[in-house]
């Protein structure tokens, strides 16, 4: 679950980082609130699951309540790269002397925590010079480690200490709430020497979950992705027209590829996980019909163990019962794929013998 | 490296060769209990199965123990198919390394990144192979099934099949037995952002095995380990014929597609980063799965 920068900065707060103070809001009313509360001046950020805010307007500074009245609903109402706003930041502005980045994030390829720390910092990762990367086994920082580290960006005095205690405590939030990326950026060192963080984003392991009922609160989930995860689905909602369904993950991304390679354009990623059942094909079915921008359905589901039969039934159910109305383009490969032919015969589902050919159908008859 | 055939195949002359047991467990579970039937009926010899609170019964006449350290010493098998739930996980791995497992295959999915590196900490001190988690398994096709994979795809042949995916594992490998490549072995390396076995280590396992003719790697969006492998063979000058599949190239970036470690961030993990090396290394990229048949027959000289 990847956290947005006042939910990272309360985390942030909670584990004694210090972070510039600051007010979040969802509404002009409760904004203003919080103005009168923070004081002018101060910047209104755009809070959502993006990054290059700046750039795109989303953060700007604000002197008084005339600008407040102007700024704050318009950052408010933007979108910035398909997102809308799902909160506002308002922060008091730091005195920066200089900006830094400090991470910890779980390193794949190396399967251990790794810190990466650099005196330029404010921009992003790919863009950081002079990085330092130090593997710390399962995320924890001793004293010494991160005084180490602040050896190496050639931090000294306040800046230094400030730094390694920071760092400690950034450790001890990752191990904590299992994260997969904890990061600072930028990290600034103010007139006054001290450091706080001026950005946050925190990603944590969704597996962890269950273990961490305290962030269940920063979940943000659709109504179909809700409903979707009850039945044991992965879901992800796209802007084209064309539904993707299948069983596995890598699977259904394939299938998305071979659409887009085709002209077409999916709706939504519907993995019904590694198995297919009657049931949860119907299910899926019953899901992509609460979808308004969706007019036709793509199913490519490699069988295995379970009989294609089986998966007809489920078309043929959500047909009879209003589920659906709209036509399935099927690749399903199993057992029995000859009888489940002509169990859809009448049917507004087409049952085809290669992806490819259910993809092309799709794409000429439900449009681009 | 512990040699993973020899731990599936057993040695030549010994009495358990091309027949060595294998634990399970979470055994009587639903998906423990079908897929020990599916594994038996392909001819994996599974000789216990480990349920706490269950010790003494059985199931499909395979004896039921409570632990499975009581099951090691039954059996002598070092061999463990781990069916529990994800919570689960962590509690049962370090048992079953404990009890002297040297290959643990790790079938859930949803269990966390922390609990998997734990359980990859003991492996390493203990010398003992993990693939997974999140794996449908390893098959050496006709002779042993390990996992949640169905049979119809697999062929005995000369190439090896490792992926990050399970469903496009099938898929892609049943092209290739239609296409008369058979496998000598498929591994699952799992969708997780941490694997017990990584992509380039499960090349590592099979680069030297004799007869071997070509290699499929099937990767996708997520991390660094299609870069990684694609290094290594480069480093290696590793010649035999090779093909990779990427999938994810039209997923956007920052959405976790499905599995765990399916996510682009930034640049990292991109499709076009692992198309990429993989075609700096010489190796073709197909497009479809149906394409990787006729690629791999392309770098053998052969027509499919």
């Amino acid at each position: 679950m990847r956290l947005l920068e006042f939910q990272a900065k309360e985390l942030f707060r909670e584990y004694g980082i210090r972070v510039p103070p600051s007010r979040a809001s969802d509404s002009l009313e409760a904004g203003r609130r919080d103005a009168e509360i923070l004081g002018y001046p101060f910047v209104i950020k755009f809070q959502a699951p993006v990054g290059g805010r700046g750039k795109a307007g989303g953060i700007q500074r604000c002197s008084n309540s005339d600008e407040f009245e102007v700024r704050y609903p318009q950052v408010l109402n933007m979108t910035i790269k398909g997102e809308r706003a799902r909160a506002i930041l308002l922060e008091k502005m730091a005195d920066i002397r200089k900006e830094l980045y400090l991470s910890l994030f779980l390193n794949r390829s190396k399967r251990c925590y790794t810190i990466i720390a650099s005196a330029e910092g404010g921009v992003e990762i790919e863009s950081v010079k002079n990085q330092i990367i130090r593997e710390v086994g399962l995320g924890d920082v001793s004293l010494e480690t991160a005084a180490e580290v602040a050896g190496q960006m050639r931090l000294e005095g306040e800046a230094a200490e400030d730094l390694a205690d920071m760092l400690v405590r950034l450790s001890k939030l990752a191990v904590e709430k299992e994260v997969e990326l904890a990061e600072i950026n930028p990290l600034a060192i103010l007139q006054d020497g001290t450091l706080a963080a001026l950005d946050g984003k925190v990603i944590t392991d969704d597996n962890a979950n269950f273990r961490h009922p305290e962030l269940a609160k920063y979940r943000e989930e659709s109504e179909i992705e809700e409903k979707a995860e009850k039945s044991g689905f992965s879901l992800v909602e796209l802007d084209g027209n064309i539904a993707v369904v299948g069983n596995g993950a890598g699977l259904v991304m394939s299938t998305l590829d071979m659409l887009a390679d085709s002209g077409g354009k999916p709706a939504c990623f519907l993995d019904v996980g590694g198995g297919a059942t009657t049931e949860s094909v119907y299910e899926a079915l019953s899901l992509i019909s609460r979808m308004s921008s969706v007019t036709g359905i793509l199913v490519n589901l490699y069988g295995g163990i379970v009989k294609t039969t089986t998966v007809a039934s489920a078309f043929l159910k959500a047909y009879d019962d209003n589920t659906i109305d709209l036509p399935v383009y099927a690749r399903l490969k199993g057992a029995e794929s000859d009888k489940a032919r002509v169990m859809l015969a009448d049917s507004k589902t087409k049952m085809f013998n290669s992806v490819e050919d259910a993809i092309s159908a799709a794409v000429t008859e439900s449009g681009r | 490296m512990t040699d993973i055939f020899e731990i599936l195949k057993g040695r030549k002359g010994e009495s358990d060769h091309l027949k060595k047991g294998i634990i399970v467990q979470g055994m009587t579970g639903a998906y423990g209990s079908l897929h020990t039937r599916n594994m038996v009926s392909y001819g994996t010899n599974v000789v216990a199965g480990v349920t706490p609170g269950k010790g003494g019964q059985s199931f499909e006449g395979i004896p039921v123990y409570d632990t499975i350290k009581e099951a090691v010493e039954a059996t002598g098998s070092n061999i463990s198919a781990v069916f529990v739930p994800a919570k689960f996980f962590k509690g049962a791995a370090i048992d079953a390394l404990e009890a002297g497992i040297k290959l643990l295959v790790a079938i859930p999915e949803h269990v966390p990144v922390r609990d998997t590196m734990e359980v990859l900490e003991l492996a390493r001190q203990k010398g003992a192979i993990v693939i997974g988690p999140n794996t449908p398994g390893v098959i050496i096709p006709e002779i042993i099934k390990i996992g949640i994979m169905p049979p119809t795809p697999f062929k005995a042949g000369n190439v090896a099949v490792i992926s990050k995916s399970g469903t496009l594992l099938y898929e892609i490998s049943d092209a290739l037995s239609s296409a008369g490549f058979g496998q000598c072995i498929t591994i699952g390396v799992g969708g997780d952002p941490i694997n017990g076995t990584r992509l380039v280590d499960a090349f590592e396992m099979v680069r030297d095995l004799p007869g071997l003719e070509g290699l499929v790697v099937v990767g996708e969006i997520g991390g660094d380990a299609e870069e990684m492998l694609a290094q290594r063979i480069m480093d290696l000058g590793f010649s035999k014929p090779a093909v990779a599949y990427i999938a994810g190239r039209a997923a956007p970036k920052e959405k976790r597609m499905g599995h765990a470690g399916a996510i682009v961030m930034g640049t990292y993990g991109s499709a076009e980063s692992k198309v990429g090396m993989f075609n700096k290394a010489n190796i073709p990229v197909a497009k479809r799965p149906a394409e990787v048949p006729v690629l791999l027959a392309g770098k053998m000289g052969k027509s499919v």
